[in-house]
């Protein structure tokens, strides 16, 4: 060790001046703490700015004019796509469609690779944490074409039974479809080692990225994922756009999803020729100004960098297991700290989930309460709802500790019985 | 915000008191009616038990339940404002009635906590427990 050489530590205070919405103060005097970003985060000046040009300077409709204007937002929405390519490395645009969020991703694959590859009969793996965005266009599925669905099991502390994997993966499972990272637990999957040994039975594999690709690095070709999800507004971009990769050879043998403009070659009065992906995939006019504003909001993540990003959220989710702790009565949902992503899901002994986030509000202190949209997850762990704080890196330290301060006057409203 | 103790306090002394010494909390052996619904969307839960007279008086109404403290203290508020009345009076009592029981001023999802006992209440009186023995049906009664 040389001694002079130390690791600088990120220092969220020096970039929270470009979130204007962090500087709100509620209720009077209560300086907002947003803690709710699993459900979805805020964006920063340069992405809000990036949004106003497009619609002040170059916003027309996309693919279509022979205009200038036409030209120049094609050439933003086209750029955004290359930006959002390089940013989990895949190997070409045309692998990148934009959808209008993780729900239409999931839909989207759900509703073309299982009908037109799968038969009756054949299996879909799941896992018992999944959102229900990666749990009800399968059951669909399932509805339309008679596949099986099965399910990884959970352990108590939120891990999958990997151990389970051998049997539940046979040649029948022709899919499997597994949250990166949960959105209630917070718990990292091992999606490394899944989509090896579901490769090995012929299986594809979907990853719902939704909670992963905006706080850590995801490189779809080391995985080896054959579809990524995620969508924008969970990464500083606008709502209304999403993102799915998926493979050429795949995205060939699917048929379109959605009919109309933009997605055919040509078109008959009896019958059409789909485009090529991305273009058979985004029919209609597409989230243009949404997909331009994440790609600025993936220019910021770079500056920043996904490995000091989710460092720094480790050490948030460390200091609020450490304050929670402390209080005495909190049972925490999923596994210990340092083995998950910045989400930490609680009860609180006598303080109903939804009490919890009420009363916090009060101290400007913004968390979920709720299922989570993962109801049957909540099922398992024997409670009808959780609390849940979520960090970016935005948040600061102090604001954990505001957070433990709040639900120590939270738990005060109530007698204890 | 309301402030706290205010009459706009959903916290206020009022409904803890109901929330943690709730009217007629538990089931009731020979209820004549009962019904149980929840709210899918945040998990509370509300069963109503009620003693039906021949005459369509609610004699008795009890309920239990899980959730949050609006929509259990609401629950216990509902059941101490209509028992003993008739059928007919419970049926004209509406969902504004329940709010304005309630007191403060809820934002639209949390009405919903607050109007789950309503709900349940209103359904329960047109759920009769299937007595035991009869015919073969459920003896268990309660869901309907």
């Amino acid at each position: 060790m040389s001694g002079t050489a130390t690791l600088a530590r990120f220092d969220p205070e020096l970039i929270r001046p470009d979130f204007p919405i962090l500087a709100s103060v509620l209720h009077g005097d209560m300086p907002l703490v947003y803690l709710d970003n699993a459900a979805t985060t805020q964006r920063p000046r340069q992405v809000i700015q990036s949004i106003v040009d497009v619609y002040e300077r170059h916003y027309a409709n996309v693919h279509r004019g022979i205009h200038w204007l036409s030209d120049q937002s094609t050439d933003l929405y086209e750029e955004a796509r290359e930006k959002v390519r390089a940013f989990i490395n895949a190997p070409t645009r045309d692998e990148i469609i934009f959808t209008h969020g993780t729900t239409e991703g999931i839909n989207l694959v759900a509703r073309t690779w299982i009908d037109s590859q799968l038969k009756a009969g054949d299996e879909v793996l799941l896992t018992e944490m999944e959102h229900h965005a990666n749990l009800v266009p399968w059951q669909q599925a399932a509805e339309r074409t008679g596949v099986v669905l099965r399910h990884i099991p959970i352990s108590d502390d939120g891990h999958l039974l990997l151990d389970r994997l051998p049997t539940l993966l046979t040649e029948r499972t022709k899919l499997v479809a597994v949250a990166h990272v949960s959105n209630v637990l917070g718990t990292i999957n091992p999606i490394d080692e899944i989509i090896r040994q579901a490769h090995a039975v012929g299986a594809v594999v979907l990853i719902d990225a939704a909670q992963s690709v905006p706080h850590m690095p995801l490189d779809v070709q080391a995985s080896g994922a054959d579809f990524v999800v995620f969508s924008g507004h969970k990464m500083m971009g606008p709502s209304g756009v999403g993102v799915l990769f998926g493979r050429a050879e795949l995205l060939e043998r699917m048929p379109p999803f959605l009919g109309g403009g933009s997605m055919i070659r040509r078109v008959r009065l009896d019958g059409f020729e789909p485009a090529d992906a991305p273009a058979k995939f985004e029919a209609g006019t597409p989230p243009i100004v949404p997909a331009i504003g994440l790609g600025t909001a993936i220019d910021y993540l770079n500056k920043i960098g996904l490995d000091t990003i989710h460092r720094h959220e480790q050490l948030l989710a460390a200091r609020a297991h450490e304050v929670l702790g402390a209080l005495g009565g909190v049972r925490f949902l999923g596994p210990a700290v340092g083995e998950k992503a910045g989400i930490v899901s609680f009860t609180f002994e006598g303080v109903h989930p939804h009490d919890i986030a009420q009363l916090l509000d009060r101290h400007g202190v913004a968390i979920r309460a709720g299922h989570h949209c993962a109801m049957p997850l909540h099922k398992r762990l024997g409670i009808n709802a959780s609390a849940r704080a979520s960090f970016y890196f935005y948040n600061t330290l102090a604001e954990v500790d505001r957070f433990g301060e709040a639900l120590d006057q939270a738990r005060q409203v109530f007698r204890r019985k | 915000m309301p402030a706290p103790g205010s009459d706009d306090d959903v916290y206020q002394e009022h409904i803890l008191e109901h929330y943690e010494e709730p009217f007629h909390k538990g089931a009731l052996a020979g209820a004549t009616h009962a019904h149980e619904d929840d709210n899918p969307l945040c998990g509370d839960v509300v069963h109503i038990d009620l003693a039906i007279d021949p005459g369509g008086r609610v004699t008795q109404a009890w309920f239990s339940g899980d959730g949050c403290c609006i929509s259990q203290a609401s629950a216990s508020m509902l059941l101490e404002h209509l028992e003993g009345k008739s059928v007919d009076e419970i049926k004209q009592f509406s969902a504004p009635d329940m709010l304005k029981l309630f007191g403060p001023k809820l934002t639209p999802n949390r009405q919903k906590c607050c109007l789950l006992g309503w709900r349940v209440m209103q359904a329960a009186i047109y759920s009769p427990v299937a007595k035991t023995g009869n015919n073969g049906s459920s003896a268990s009664g309660g869901k309907s």
